[in-house]
């Protein structure tokens, strides 16, 4: 299967505030898309902003072929994407995409969805290309307070949403891996996809071994490039140092070091 | 009809516009992106005796314009590189340069050995300069006897164009351009990266793994400026510069200041199609200048 990268100009369709931290800009492409995979990322060009050397990466959040248009979920981390976060509609915003490889198709249907934080971006996508496939996943989201939980309404067209908040203001209290479903002596779950900070997705890992469940998830490592070459983002694989913008960022969990 | 063709030692370039070691992988990863045959050549990955894995992660750190890195000449080895490297990238429409390194002289002498063999490189870059591996790297670039010692033993080995690059930390970056140029030298590129540090304030810990890496991008283009100046006033060898070359104009200072073509580095990660921007920047600023052939930029500037 052929996928092209591209470097074009998208045109900001609407930025949508979510909470402090979180906003989604929607993207309009000046031609039709090429096969985008859920998993994959883009590489964002943030203009006028002096301390911002490099491209951002951020996962694909969605894609609408029939509008053309690609959705960015986006934290407001620093000076890059406090500057993406002013983007107003009909700015122009400099993508290369798709970049990296995609989450597998799972060869069952009991399949979870774990998201934490910014980390819930590459899911949404996941959880509409299941729903193509005849699958309706379960999908945990956890998020810090009751005021950053968001798009359940979109998630829940795709299945059944379950969600943790640290604070306990909605949902179960806790982190995801603080949750009921994991506390069951059989996991209901063949297949794991996950994405979220780095410790969260190890502490997932270690259930799904745990378990004898196939996981994958979908590494954030700091890239300077993002289609291979700089060999900054690598992550110890059993293949030795991989590059999570090429080889990734999703990694079957067996591929990965982690303990 | 602007002449953009340079000969650097006897090697004939398309156009003054290469790409630098490290940032542009074998140029395989950029051929979804651009035509590589339109550039004046390609400095391949770095090449070692044996696989090396490179430094642990973190590797990389953002700085006020520009970059540090501490990536450690992660490549599989000279072996792999002939076997299955060189095959597919044998016929670009490009000159395609290999930068070697090592820890030792002999790792050196092997590895420019094996690549003399190699029918369709014409050139290697002697990679004494990186600043973020322990043993070799930089150690042999930073100290003139050193410096002269390696060159002179890989010159033995290898018959065609031998390119050496240097190191900007050193205090006199003319003695090391005579050192090498006295071992044997065709051509000297500079600069590699400056070492440098990242600290995050926060965790109050090391960004990179390494502690130290190689700072590139933008900042460093003054540096690099005033060391191809300089270098081109002390030495008659060929000069290829660079260090954060961004855009034509920027590659036009560089060639003012001495240097016969220029390599792009850092840019690439940012806009993957930047170096055939450049290729075309300076067809139109020769236009504007009335400049017929490319060389006359050559060491240029006017400073009376």
């Amino acid at each position: 299967m052929e996928v092209k990268k591209l470097v074009q100009d998208l045109q900001v369709v609407q930025s949508i505030c979510l909470n402090k931290r979180h906003f989604i800009l929607e993207l309009l492409a000046p031609e039709k898309f090429p096969l985008i995979l859920p998993g994959q990322f883009s590489q964002a060009l943030v203009k006028d902003s002096p301390s911002t050397f490099l491209r951002r990466p951020f996962s694909i959040h969605s894609v609408d072929y029939g509008k053309n248009t690609l959705r960015l979920l986006i934290q407001i981390k620093g000076e890059g994407t406090l500057h993406l976060s002013r983007l107003k509609e009909g700015d122009s915003l400099n993508l290369i995409y798709p970049l990296g490889n995609s989450f597998s198709l799972p060869n069952t249907k009991d399949v979870l969805l774990v998201g934490g934080g910014c980390g819930v971006a590459p899911l949404l996508f996941m959880a509409q290309f299941l729903n193509q496939n005849n699958i309706h996943p379960a999908i945990l989201l956890g998020f810090r307070t009751k005021e950053e939980v968001s798009e359940i309404d979109e998630y829940s067209k795709f299945g059944k949403v379950m969600i943790t908040t640290e604070d306990g203001t909605e949902g179960e209290k806790g982190r995801v891996i603080d949750h009921s479903i994991f506390a069951r002596q059989r996991l209901d779950f063949r297949k794991i996809y996950c994405c979220g900070p780095d410790a969260m997705m190890k502490a997932v890992a270690k259930i799904a071994r745990m378990h004898k469940t196939d996981c994958e998830v979908s590494l954030e490592n700091t890239m300077a490039c993002g289609f291979g070459v700089c060999l900054c983002c690598v992550t110890p694989t059993n293949k030795g140092n991989e590059r999570v913008c090429v080889e990734g960022p999703v990694f079957n969990i067996n591929r990965l070091t982690w303990t | 009809m602007s002449d953009l063709s340079v000969n650097i030692a006897g090697l004939l370039f398309k156009n003054p516009v290469t790409t630098a070691s490290g940032t542009f992988g074998y140029g395989d990863e950029f051929r979804e992106f651009m035509d590589v045959g339109r550039l004046g050549g390609i400095f391949v990955k770095a090449v070692t005796g044996k696989n090396r894995d490179g430094n642990a992660y973190p590797r990389m750190a953002e700085t006020a314009s520009g970059m540090l890195n501490s990536v450690g000449l992660q490549n599989k080895g000279v072996d792999h590189f002939c076997r299955e490297i060189y095959p597919g990238i044998k016929n670009l429409n490009t000159h395609i340069v290999v930068n070697v390194s090592g820890s030792t002289v002999e790792e050196y002498v092997e590895v420019a050995g094996r690549i003399n063999e190699l029918e369709k490189i014409p050139a290697i870059e002697l990679n004494i300069s990186c600043p973020n591996v322990k043993f070799g790297g930089m150690a042999f670039g930073t100290v003139t006897g050193m410096a002269t010692e390696v060159t002179a033993a890989v010159r033995k080995v290898y018959k065609k164009v031998l390119m050496v690059k240097l190191s900007p930390n050193v205090t006199s970056i003319t003695d090391l351009a005579k050192a090498v140029v006295d071992g044997g030298a065709d051509v000297i590129t500079l600069i590699n990266t400056l070492l440098g540090m990242a600290i995050d304030a926060e965790r109050q810990r090391p960004i990179l793994s390494t502690i130290t890496g190689g700072l590139s991008g933008p900042a460093i283009k003054p540096i690099a400026l005033r060391m191809v100046w300089q270098v081109h006033k002390a030495v008659h060898t060929p000069i290829i510069g660079l260090g954060g070359i961004m855009n034509a104009t920027d590659a036009i200072e560089f060639m003012l200041a001495g240097a016969s073509a220029i390599q792009v580095g850092t840019a690439n990660f940012i806009d993957p199609a930047v170096s055939l921007k450049i290729v075309d920047g300076i067809e139109a600023y020769m236009e504007n200048h009335k400049i017929k052939a490319v060389t006359d930029l050559v060491g240029a500037l006017r400073t009376e």
